[in-house]
């Protein structure tokens, strides 16, 4: 295979990384009365490798770029969702961030750390998914830290760094184990030499491995930079740092597991665990919360728990790919939407704020409804949808027990979005709400009608997830 | 017809939102208006009804094939007759006056909409599509109680909520348990009666099993899953409590038939005597802890537990009398279940639509506050005591009817169980005797001497429910023959 060719593979994350150049070159160049096109240009840019990335659904499901990355339908659905994900967070930071100076640069941040998560959703190889997840990590701590004044943004980027740059180094460890033990990089050969390696050693590596990933996600035991970053990062941000690192993080982690799926290693049990412990403490961990956006974050936390559940079906459900994908297009759209709503209120974070929300701003508290309704599963939001197959792929895979404790999850979580929600419709209003802006309105509503769509509309989503591959 | 009968309150509740600035009778008018079109399109449809023991009039859409899931809407004798109460007993609330709060609209908004999800869950005819009206039914009233409920209501609303929901989403599992027991995968309700998934399953039918008896007991409500149900009920303004008790109930205790009796048949073989024994358990306890409590409105509340024990009762009467090979008393106990609930919906919605007129002009639910009411409201009076000798089982009236046949068909197969069983009833006189005599016999306190009797409307909704009561229990045929076209189907 030639390099032409090959590049025809990854022309979506070309025009990812030319954009990203491009803006950043224009920003620099820009005084700064034109700043302000700087979203524009990060728009088309996602629009362009949106639209390179679609005809990829209906081609054939293979590893492509010299065996490094994968072309299928969930890597494919997953980048979608990343892309789906990176518009609607442009569309929240344009006024958010209109008094920056630096605000061109922080589309190109934005455009980088797409590109970060979209590689980790397609990542087939050990050392692409070390570049996906550095760029992701790397870009994301300045995004976190992009208030540079704030005390808090700070402090939030400092944590999100620590523990970053300590998990990352241990998974680079992983990453050389498994390469010693296994011969390649690439998951194709690593799946036909694994199984014969030591099994202890690849553990070790494995072990590694998924905790870099685990931090990425946000899973436990190295999640306690989320509600760190959701409550001290830009809104905006943090609506996207919760989000798309995680949709790619997640479907990385599968992609792991389905690498080892003839591996002698019980990763099935350990991501099992794992997932129990995430969404049970990100619960229990929100219940306290007087402040929404670390209540959203620690609720991110759970719901990665939720989506873990599918790694562990993998194999033994033919669900487990189909409800992956549903529940994580849900799950963005739906956090989206309740970062989006904070956005528009100016950030406004303090729980006693949302009273009578429904009075004065009835369609931002609609949405806020809708994304909460969403998260603890109520139908027919999407959120439900992707809940309800989950359950069945992990029923189905013979982890009753998980779907168990999903369900009691789900009905704590409702405690604490209702402490939100019931305040919000049944108390007074005590002032005026101010706003944002339009184009944060408008972003917003696109992700409350996304919310919505993911479950009224599944049909055609699951009709696209079911055919999806998920290659080692 | 169907799916109108479910739209129509839907679009209505939207419509009601844009009237805002209206009056509130204006409002109420409107609200009554919509809330009655799904009454009168279930009544043409009954006339359409064959009775074959089958689905009728079969309304389908594909929804989610990738999943089994289709949108499908039929009806039986069962979720005919259910369905046409719950539409009247919507129609009678929403008209029945409450304090609104100054958000009318907003109140029938959310009344019509709970009765769009409450009448699909009994016209679904496809498990997904059944759980997700049941599990919006929770959110209606989670709004309803919150808002223009009194007391501690918010509280009362959070409760009611999350145990309700954590009962759906332990249904919930269980629906997929039985989903992913077919082949090819599908929600369909006709083809799940059919093919019995579960059935000599083992150990994964029975956890199936207790998990729809859970899910469905905390709705219906069964001791000991019920404690969400009195401060619900207390704190809820009337006509919701009305809902909550004429309609809401019955979801759970249609699923005990629908889904538990027909899906299930040998599980619920299996499990007919403990369940039994636990809706014997609700009868005696629910009418014994109703005749202790001094508020009019938990009194009330209890004694729906006590009620629903007796169609728990008759269900599992009846599963137990198919494995007996005992077809008669299968379809008495099943029938008599039936028949209380839409007994229990007419008589309990009644009761507490009075007991809403007793708090506007009281302010007060404590029975000890009152009485001598006779002399100064005869018309409350009179409601109140038709409503109170048919929720005790007098002879004539339709609670009568569906006892008779739960007990008759009980003696059959759990002679001792019915007989303990009938000592709720002997309870459930004393307590409603108690309170006539106590809040309407006797002498009027000085302070209720301009209490008014209930005025036009509340009459006319409470001589609906009443009439019916009456109509039954007198002449209960029309009544019957439908349900017996399905209950005579169900035992095979």
């Amino acid at each position: 295979m030639d390099m032409a060719a090959a590049a025809g593979e990854v022309v979506p994350e070309i025009v990812l990384l030319a954009g990203a150049v491009v803006v950043l070159i224009t920003a620099l160049f820009t005084p700064r009365r034109l700043q302000h096109h700087a979203p524009w240009l990060s728009l088309i840019v996602i629009g362009v490798a949106a639209a390179t990335t679609v005809p990829q659904l209906g081609a054939v499901q293979r590893i492509g770029f010299f065996d490094t990355y994968a072309l299928d339908g969930t890597a494919v659905v997953g980048k979608l969702i990343v892309l789906a994900v990176a518009a609607i967070t442009v569309g929240l930071t344009t006024e958010w961030f209109r008094s920056d100076d630096r605000a061109g640069e922080l589309q190109t941040m934005l455009l980088f750390a797409t590109l970060g998560a979209v590689l980790l959703a397609g990542a087939a190889d050990l050392m692409e998914l070390v570049l996906g997840l550095l760029l992701s990590s790397v870009t994301g701590y300045v995004l976190a830290a992009y208030h540079r004044q704030s005390k808090e943004s700070g402090e939030a980027a400092i944590k999100y760094y620590l523990l970053g740059a300590l998990t990352n180094a241990l998974m680079l460890v992983g990453v050389v184990l498994l390469f010693g033990l296994g011969t390649t990089t690439t998951y194709p050969g690593l799946s036909q030499t694994l199984p014969g390696a030591d099994p202890l050693g690849v553990l070790a590596g494995t072990g590694l491995l998924l905790l870099g990933m685990a931090f990425k996600v946000g899973a436990v035991p190295v999640h306690p930079w989320v509600p760190d970053v959701a409550e001290g990062a830009p809104a905006p941000a943090a609506a996207f740092l919760l989000t798309a690192p995680k949709v790619g993080g997640i479907i990385a982690i599968a992609r792991i597991a389905a690498l080892l799926a003839d591996a002698p290693v019980g990763w099935r049990p350990a991501i099992a665990l794992i997932a129990a412990a995430t969404m049970t403490l990100g619960n229990l961990a929100a219940l306290w919360q007087t402040d929404v956006r670390r209540l959203l974050g620690w609720s991110a936390v759970s719901q990665t728990g939720y989506a873990l559940m599918a790694p562990v079906a993998l194999g033994r459900s033919d669900l487990a790919i189909p409800s992956l994908l549903l529940f994580l297009a849900a799950y963005a759209a739906a956090n989206l939407a309740a970062f989006g709503v904070v956005v528009e209120l100016r950030g406004r974070t303090d729980l006693a704020d949302y009273a009578g929300l429904a009075r004065t701003r009835p369609w931002l508290f609609t949405g806020l409804v809708i994304a909460f309704l969403s998260m603890v599963g109520i139908p027919p939001l999407g959120g439900f949808a992707g809940k309800l197959a989950l359950f069945a792929a992990t029923i189905d895979a013979g982890y009753t027990w998980l779907a168990v404790l999903a369900v009691i999850n789900s009905v704590i979580s409702l405690a604490y979005y209702a402490r939100v929600l019931g305040p919000g419709y049944f108390e007074p209003a005590p002032g005026p709400v101010p706003v944002l802006g339009t184009s944060a309105a408008v972003a917003t509503g696109i992700a409350v009608v996304a919310t919505v769509a993911t479950g009224v509309v599944a049909e055609p989503l699951l009709r696209t997830f079911t055919d999806a591959l998920l290659l080692p | 017809m169907l799916t109108a009968s479910i739209l129509m309150p839907l679009l209505g509740a939207v419509a009601m939102l844009t009237l805002r600035r209206t009056s509130e009778p204006t409002q109420r008018g409107v609200a009554t208006g919509i809330a009655a079109v799904p009454l009168l399109l279930l009544i043409v449809v009954w006339t359409q009804f064959d009775g074959n023991g089958g689905f009728e009039l079969i309304e389908q859409a594909p929804w989610i094939p990738s999943l089994g899931v289709t949108y499908k809407l039929g009806i039986d004798g069962m979720s005919l007759v259910l369905a046409v109460m719950s539409a009247l007993i919507f129609a009678a609330s929403t008209a029945y006056p409450t304090d609104l709060r100054g958000r009318g609209h907003e109140y029938y908004a959310w009344m019509l909409f709970l009765e769009a999800v409450s009448l699909g869950v009994f016209l679904a005819l496809d498990l997904f599509l059944f759980y997700v009206f049941f599990d919006l039914s929770l959110v209606g009233m989670y709004f309803l109680i919150g808002v223009w409920g009194h007391g501690n209501a918010r509280r009362a609303a959070l409760k009611f909520f999350i145990y309700t929901l954590a009962g759906s989403l332990v249904m919930l599992l269980a629906i997929l348990a039985l989903y992913l027991a077919t082949d090819p995968r599908t929600f369909d309700i006709p083809t799940l009666i059919a093919s019995q998934p579960l059935a000599g399953s083992g150990l994964l039918g029975a956890l199936a099993f207790w998990g729809f008896a859970i899910g469905l007991g905390v709705k219906t409500p069964l001791v000991p899953v019920h404690t969400w149900l009195p401060p619900a009920h207390v704190d809820a303004p009337a006509p919701a409590s009305a809902i909550l008790a004429g309609v809401l109930l019955k979801l759970g205790t249609y699923g005990f038939i629908r889904i538990m009796l027909q899906m299930m048949g040998e599980q619920y073989q299996r499990f007919a005597f403990p369940l039994a024994v636990i809706a014997v358990v609700s009868i005696v306890y629910g009418a014994l802890v109703a005749l202790g409590q001094p508020n009019l409105k938990r009194r009330i509340a209890y004694t729906s537990v006590n009620h629903m024990g007796y169609t728990i009762l008759g269900v599992s009467a009846c599963a137990a009398a198919i494995g007996l090979g005992d077809r008669d008393a299968q379809t008495l106990a099943l029938t008599g279940a039936v028949v209380e609930m839409v007994a229990h919906g007419l008589i309990t919605g009644a009761l507490f639509l009075i007991s809403g007129s007793i708090w506007q002009r009281g302010q007060s639910y404590e029975i000890a506050d009152y009485g001598g009411l006779a002399a100064r409201a005869p018309r409350m009076t009179a409601a109140t005591v038709v409503a109170a000798f048919a929720s005790l089982g007098l002879p004539g009236l339709a609670g009568f009817i569906a006892e008779f046949q739960i007990f008759v068909g009980t003696f059959a197969v759990y002679p001792w169980l019915a007989g303990i069983g009938l000592l709720g009833v002997v309870i459930t006189a004393a307590l409603f005797l108690q309170v006539l005599q106590r809040m309407f016999l006797g002498d009027l306190p000085d302070r209720w001497g301009d209490w008014t009797d209930v005025g036009r409307v509340e009459t006319a909704s409470l001589a609906v429910l009443l009439a019916l009561v009456i109509v039954i229990g007198v002449y209960p045929r029309w009544l019957l023959s439908p349900i017996e076209s399905a209950t005579r189907a169900m035992g095979g």
